[in-house]
């Protein structure tokens, strides 16, 4: 058996809360706690929880955006949270994010060329411009973009390609992992479902392991192969995707499949 | 109790008028709940915004929204009586400001996705809800207006109702300021409450206990509801009748279930191929993007996106046909001879 390609253990991260502008103490509000899991090469692993649960904190960790009080995250047999300078350039490229809101996550002065390029400038300055360009020009098309986007800004595309240009972003490094933080979640059902195709084709094209954090378990049915439920910061349930999704053996994973909306069949 | 007919909502742009809301004829009865689907720019907020004399400034209303009176005997408990209520019908759409006024809240009202837009951060929760009982009757002293706000926090299940009346907007949770959103609609006694997708901001087990609420104060009140919302899982939840929007119009309308079970327009087919279920790759994504109001194909707006599209699709808007007594939909496939006059 293959070693994960990401190994987490007991990760935590907890904030200092001050009560009020003249409070005399502080108390730690716990936004992680002890989260520990292995990532698969090439599956995707489901993160469902709520509002406050502590799942953006988590993937912002995963990301090294924010760093974990304790616990330690193992990339590649690396130690991730100790790599600093160029190792921990090369280490970071390896894994990208694909944000929420698109229009948020775009800087709407920047045409689609410099957006989508802009990774490149920083990890791949060799390149030379002709290089770059065919790189992006090649990424756009894997997102179903034509090359006419490059020279136009985000406020001219709908939210569904806006979305496409954020997801260009993130590959054009060609990431080994990709962790998607509530990636349909602004969008039309109809719009959602195109970006949820989307990402399932390119996971096959480009062989990626996907991290998907949504608050919604249809929407995270449709790609994971494992989902894990997280509450207050904890993962109280993780298994199978098919099991935890018909068959959840934690009281709280229980309620919160009882709650969706489904349509009945 | 309340019949719209053609209403049409027409906004001035840079490029020409456009159609929000093109042509929309619906009724609904006293106690119903009628949803409306749609997604972003189908015109269902626009609509119901219509109804409450809340479009843009510019704006231009055509067609009829007839709000008929209460009968005479459909006093109930938690309203006041001694009140003057119009005995004739008004037209929603040509209503002054003033009969408007006299309106909102106190026969229609209205509830919204985010509750902080309804509510005022800086007044205590319980004195929003004095104020919408007070603006309609001038006559309701301090202490009994308390009274009823409290009531109607305590009717909407807000736990510790006196506490929270005491408190500001943002000490309550997502869950309970929805729930003060829902008394201060409610507190006037209105017949008709418009939902505008209430619950899309919420966790999904808060969902569950804002929708259970609102379908019990419906039987308990005797309320007639429109709620609107883009997710046809909740829609199923909460409404008997469904109409499905795209680009300004109805394209479907009819029984929930029937709907969903043996839906006839191609796009409500794609709404529900497209929506995520808790089954994997059960997902098809309709082709295409929302067409522009700006740049409406000159038939069914739907044409460029659908699967079944014929020639005669472009050439003129399809009528609204019945498929049967209760179910319309406005396509060509439907057999020709249940066509509708609209």
């Amino acid at each position: 058996m293959t070693p994960p390609i990401l190994a987490v253990r007991n990760l935590r991260k907890s904030y200092s809360v001050s009560v009020g502008a003249f409070a005399a103490a502080s108390h730690h509000a716990t936004a992680v706690e002890n989260v520990s899991f292995d990532l698969e090469r090439g599956e995707t692993l489901g993160i469902v929880g709520e509002s406050g649960c502590g799942k953006t904190t988590l993937a912002r960790m995963l990301m090294r955006l924010i760093e974990p009080d304790s616990g330690e995250i193992d990339y590649r047999g690396e130690n991730f949270l100790a790599a600093k300078g160029s190792k921990l350039r090369a280490l970071r490229r390896g894994i990208q994010m694909v944000f929420q809101d698109p229009a948020g996550s775009l800087d709407p002065r920047m045409p689609v060329a410099a957006i989508v390029g802009e990774p490149l400038a920083i990890h791949e300055p060799q390149l030379s411009r002709t290089e770059a360009r065919a790189r992006i020009i090649e990424t756009l098309a894997a997102v179903g973009m034509e090359a006419d986007a490059l020279t136009r800004y985000p406020h001219e595309f709908s939210g569904g390609q806006k979305q496409r240009v954020g997801i260009a972003r993130a590959l054009i490094l060609r990431p080994e992992i990709v962790i998607g933080d509530e990636p349909v979640s602004a969008l039309d059902v109809s719009v959602g479902a195109q970006i949820l195709e989307l990402l399932a084709k390119l996971q096959r094209d480009l062989n990626l392991t996907y991290i998907l954090i949504s608050h919604s378990l249809p929407v995270v049915a449709q790609l994971a192969t494992r989902v894990a439920v997280m509450r207050k910061g904890s993962f109280v349930e993780i298994g199978p995707a098919t099991e935890v999704l018909t068959n959840p053996k934690d009281p709280y994973a229980k309620s919160l499949l009882a709650a969706v909306p489904e349509i009945p069949a | 109790m309340l019949d719209v007919r053609g209403l049409t909502v027409e906004l001035p742009t840079e490029r020409g008028w456009i159609r929000p809301v093109n042509d929309v004829t619906f009724t609904l009865a006293p106690g119903e709940t009628l949803g409306i689907v749609g997604e972003s720019g189908s015109g269902k907020t626009m609509l119901v915004l219509a109804l409450m004399g809340l479009t843009p400034p510019g704006a231009r209303r055509t067609g009829e929204a007839w709000l008929y009176p209460r009968s005479s005997n459909g006093n109930r408990s938690g309203t006041d009586n001694s009140v003057q209520r119009s005995t004739r019908r008004t037209d929603l759409t040509i209503a002054n400001t003033e009969q408007i006024r006299a309106i909102r809240g106190r026969e229609i009202a209205m509830i919204f996705q985010e509750p902080m837009t309804a509510l005022n951060p800086v007044m205590r929760v319980g004195a929003q809800i004095e104020e919408a009982i007070s603006v309609h009757e001038a006559r309701v002293s301090a202490a009994d207006a308390r009274r009823r706000s409290v009531a109607a926090l305590e009717r909407a299940t807000v736990p510790e109702p006196e506490l929270r009346a005491r408190q500001y907007p943002h000490q309550l949770s997502g869950g309970l300021r929805q729930r003060a959103m829902i008394a201060m609609a409610l507190a006037a006694g209105p017949r008709i409450l418009i939902a505008d997708e209430p619950t899309t901001a919420l966790d999904v087990t808060v969902q569950k206990q804002i929708l259970e609420l609102l379908v019990n104060l419906q039987r308990d009140l005797g309320l007639a509801m429109i709620f609107i919302t883009h997710d046809l899982g909740v829609v199923a939840q909460v409404a008997a009748r469904v109409a499905v929007m795209y680009a300004g119009r109805i394209v479907e309308e009819g029984p929930v279930q029937e709907i969903l079970r043996d839906p006839r327009h191609p796009y409500t087919v794609g709404l529900l191929r497209a929506a995520p279920r808790l089954e994997r790759g059960k997902v098809t994504p309709i082709p295409g993007t929302v067409p522009s109001l700006n740049a409406l194909p000159p038939g069914c707006a739907f044409a460029p996106r659908c699967e079944f599209r014929r020639t005669e699709c472009d050439e003129r808007v399809p009528d609204l046909r019945r498929v049967n007594a209760e179910h319309t939909a406005r396509c060509v496939l439907v057999a020709a001879e249940g066509a509708l006059s609209t």
